[in-house]
């Protein structure tokens, strides 16, 4: 950085009005007196939590993970690591095993999200390269431990049973694992057979 | 007893509990219940020892006695319903609702939040300086409440059964020496903050106190010059002769010193540590100051001696600027009825009231002065208008003009003006980066 790149900037002098502070309060107070006596405004800003909930932005919002299903009803995970590299928070931890299925080599035995440590910022679902770990706009978690807070396969499975009507997977085509690596565009179309 | 183990977190069904608390009709029905038990032990008391508590009121002492304990009560709940009305008014001053679960409109907030303090846990750092870690608390909360001995209530009450020509007053303590005694006990105010940023064995806390006493210290000064300009037009230090005259006269204080009013507000925003002048606290930026250390029920205390203070300062201001209990078209001076008397205390609480309402709005409109601008404003600011005025009320006095409204106002004018010319010409601070900086001598690293 040269010196020419540096921009000084001055602050604007202040005029004697200013200086005594008394009409700018007076102008302030003009500004929150209007809001305070604006109901209007306020009712239609504020949404009464539990009992209303506000519309979420179902496709971008990131809440609770879950991990998805492919068209058999297995979990679509092939244990490749890629999210657990990308956690910037390293709130996965996965367990790899022999798939039993012939069209992959891994499957995950285990799949560990520590929901407490993730700071939701979706690397994890830009990572997955079959899609199969997504975040829902789901946001109310509750637990009465940590370690009930650390959700298994079986608890991210059951978040994709409870959200998928709500948010579909975002790719399902995506089945051929081993054999084109989804890269193929005829079985990433939805109809093309495996 | 619901299952407290295998609850449903989806459930949204509200308890019976939960619509209890919420409905107003119970929240009034509670309270108007309350009033009725109270007016039929009222009732009670003045049926069966009605000679004693005749005597109790017709003298001066017992008279004393019974308005200490109604002007505590009331404080205590004034200062409940002002924390309600200071979380509602932020809310709605910022487009929210604020508090309104805890029952209908959120009045029993207060409550909940008085039980959370109660069963926080009370912490003592260790090292900490024990009896005056605890002492401190309660000098802030003792000092912040004893200005209220000398606030003239209500004027004078003649009761029905007393002689002819008798009356009593309705201040706790008439003293001749009333507003002296008011400066004095705002400057014990400062004493428990320090105490407490030094007791705490924690540096942040000390620089808090610090921070603290340099800010009530410095704007004790031009409040004390504001209090002389009131007193020289007065010429009297009984703030009860001060609300008489303005009663008298219909003429409220604010007409005569409107500059001496605003220093005066000014002043006491910054002796209660009010925004924008709470930098003690600083909750946002600064670590929390003098009360860093302390929890549950001593933080409280803290807590309700800032707005005990808010309160004594407005009762201060109604009294010598905004006449009192006066007015007009209602009860004057020669009103000495006990109902006239009853009105006259309603009146001066209602503008108390309105003035913790200014106090809060004022909160929520301004931000926070840096410390460097607090102390220009109290020394570079209001002291050299504040020494103006009391040269200005002086010469009004030596000419016998003191009540004269023109002349007042006119001299007003005369110290704003210059202040204001003052101000046009004076540098403006120095902040930010600057052009003509020396050059910095940069040492060669080893690398190069």
């Amino acid at each position: 950085m040269r010196d020419e790149d540096i921009k000084v900037l001055e602050a604007p002098k202040l005029t004697a009005a200013e200086r005594l502070f008394m009409p700018q309060i007076i102008d302030g107070m003009r500004c929150t007196l209007w809001h305070m006596f604006n109901t209007k405004i306020r009712n239609n800003m504020v949404t009464q939590y539990p009992e209303r909930k506000r519309e979420l932005r179902v496709e971008t919002y990131r809440g609770v993970h879950r991990l998805n299903k492919d068209a058999d009803g297995r979990v679509a995970c092939v244990a490749c690591f890629m999210c657990s590299t990308a956690c910037p928070a390293h709130c996965i931890h996965i367990e790899a095993g022999e798939s039993p299925w012939p069209d992959r080599e891994k499957y995950p035995v285990k799949f560990d999200i520590d929901e407490l440590r993730c700071i939701y910022c979706g690397m994890c679902e830009e990572a997955c390269p079959v899609d199969a770990i997504e975040l829902t706009p789901h946001f109310e978690l509750v637990g009465r431990s940590r370690q009930e807070m650390i959700f298994d396969k079986e608890k991210l499975l059951s978040v994709y049973e409870e959200t998928k009507e709500l948010k579909p997977r975002k790719n399902p085509a995506v089945t051929d694992y081993g054999l084109t690596g989804g890269q193929s565009k005829e079985v990433a179309r939805p109809t093309a057979e495996p | 007893m619901p299952d407290i183990m295998n609850f449903d977190p989806n459930d949204k069904t509200p308890t019976i509990v939960d619509r209890l608390i919420r409905a107003p009709g119970v929240i009034i029905g509670v309270a108007v219940l309350l009033g009725v038990v109270l007016a039929v032990v009222l009732v009670a008391v003045w049926m069966l020892w009605g000679d004693a508590v005749r005597a109790l009121l017709g003298s001066q002492l017992g008279l004393s006695i019974v308005i200490i304990a109604v002007t505590i009560g009331l404080m205590f709940s004034v200062i409940a319903t002002s924390i309600l009305f200071e979380r509602k008014i932020a809310a709605f001053i910022q487009d929210r609702k604020g508090p309104n679960r805890g029952g209908f409109w959120g009045v029993i907030q207060p409550m909940a939040d008085g039980l959370k303090f109660l069963l926080k846990e009370e912490f003592t750092p260790a090292r900490a300086d024990r009896p005056l870690f605890i002492l401190a608390p309660c000098i802030a909360f003792i000092a912040a409440f004893i200005g209220f001995a000398i606030i003239p209530w209500a004027g004078e009450i003649h009761w029905p059964w007393m002689a002819e020509g008798e009356t009593v007053t309705t201040q706790v303590a008439s003293l001749d020496m009333g507003i002296l005694y008011i400066i004095a006990v705002g400057g014990f105010g400062v004493y428990g903050v320090v105490l407490a940023g030094w007791a705490s064995n924690n540096k942040y806390s000390f620089f808090g106190g610090m921070r603290a006493a340099a800010q009530m210290i410095s704007y004790e000064v031009p409040m004390g010059l504001v209090l002389v300009v009131v007193l020289l037009a007065a010429g009297t230090l009984r703030p009860e002769l001060i609300v008489n005259q303005q009663a008298e006269t219909g003429i409220w204080n604010v007409f005569l010193h409107p500059l001496a009013f605003v220093l005066l507000t000014i002043c006491a925003f910054a002796e209660a540590n009010r925004t924008p002048f709470d930098l003690v606290e600083a909750e946002q930026e600064l670590v929390g100051g003098f009360h860093t250390e302390y929890s549950s029920m001593k933080f409280a205390m803290f807590f309700l001696g800032e707005y005990a203070h808010i309160i004594t300062g407005s009762a201060l201001i109604v009294a010598l600027f905004l006449g009192g209990w006066h007015v007009w078209f209602l009860p004057n001076v020669d009103d000495t009825v006990w109902w006239a008397a009853l009105i006259k205390f309603a009146v001066y609480w209602v503008k108390i009231i309105l003035f913790i309402v200014f106090y809060i709005v004022i909160r929520w409109t301004l931000p926070r002065f840096r410390f460097d601008q607090l102390m220009k404003l109290a020394w570079k600011g209001l002291i050299p208008m504040g020494l103006g005025l009391v040269v200005a009320t002086g010469v009004l006095v030596a000419l016998g003009w003191q009540r004269n409204v023109p002349a007042n106002l006119i001299a007003n004018a005369i110290v704003l003006g210059i202040s204001l010319w003052y101000a046009s010409r004076s540098p403006s601070p120095v902040t930010g980066r600057q052009d003509n900086l020396p050059e910095i001598e940069v040492r060669p690293s080893a690398t190069t």
